[in-house]
């Protein structure tokens, strides 16, 4: 039976919603108070689920402190205390929780070895949540 | 088809330890949690069953049956337990949260009427839980 672990961390972050192949009016409209010019920020929650078949000999689907080293250096270094807008996956991508969600993954996909990435989920306030599961989306 | 969950929980002491390791291969895979003395959790259950809704009784499941099968299976046997002493399946397997979610489900699975398990969600903390959807994987629910 295969057993899927979710580890849930935290980071903060600001963005500013703004799309280049939108007008200033356009802009205001779609993304309304998220639209400030000199944007605002979040506490983000990912939860990160790996999955596969139980090591007999650990009784684990993956080394957890691995994990943890891999998020808190690849996804947590990159982002906490940052300006979102800034970074190069967001030169050309407007830094939605969306977008968010899907870069988060592929580093995720890309830095662990250690179990196959089941999905990635983001809790961008209490009330909104994205997740990506890496079906093309881009 | 519709799906309900019911929660539970349930605290528990355990330890990490394979013997067929040498004791550093232990202390540097299990690290803290191999300590022999055991240390424990407030563990959170969450089971998921699903099914077509009864149109007699409207319910999916009785859920004083669902509840009766989880105090029965589940917490009578973990609730205030050392699990690698005091239950069966962990006196050869670890009880990492993995084991303790497919131990649960292979607990529950076989006692259900009616509705089908679907899912057996395990919170060792807020920040880690295990999830088990039994041979099928978790399909699109
Ligand atoms: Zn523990």
């Amino acid at each position: 039976m295969k057993a899927y672990l979710t580890r849930r961390y935290m980071f903060s972050a600001s963005h500013r919603l703004h799309s280049e192949r939108l007008t200033e009016e356009e802009n205001r409209e779609t993304y309304g108070k998220c639209n400030n010019p000199y944007g605002h920020g979040h506490n983000y929650i990912i939860e990160v689920t790996v999955g596969g078949a139980v090591d007999e000999r650990t009784g684990m689907v993956c080394d957890l402190v691995e994990l943890d080293e891999c998020v808190r250096s690849h996804v947590l270094e990159r982002y906490d205390h940052q300006n979102l807008n800034v970074l190069e996956e967001f030169a050309a991508e407007v830094p939605t929780t969306e977008n968010l969600c899907i870069s988060i993954y592929e580093i995720v996909k890309r830095e662990f070895r250690g179990a196959h990435l089941q999905k990635v989920r983001i809790e961008e306030t209490m009330m909104n949540s994205f997740e990506y599961t890496g079906e093309n989306n881009r | 088809m519709v799906y309900l969950t019911r929660k539970a929980e349930f605290s528990a002491s355990h330890f990490y330890h394979n013997p067929a390791f040498t004791a550093e291969e232990n202390a540097r895979v299990f690290g803290k949690c191999n300590n022999p003395n055991g240390h424990g959790h407030n563990y959170t259950l969450e089971v998921t069953v699903k099914g077509a809704v009864d149109p007699t009784t409207g319910f999916v499941v009785d859920l004083k049956h669902l509840k009766d099968i989880m105090s029965r299976e589940v917490l009578e046997a973990m609730d205030h337990r050392f699990l690698n002493k005091e239950v069966p399946e962990f006196l050869t397997q670890i009880p990492t949260t993995e084991n303790i979610a497919i131990a649960i489900w292979r607990r529950l699975a076989p006692k259900l009427k009616s509705a089908q398990l679907h899912r057996v969600r395990v919170y060792e903390t807020p920040d880690l839980f295990v999830d088990v959807f039994g041979e099928d994987g978790p399909g699109e629910a």
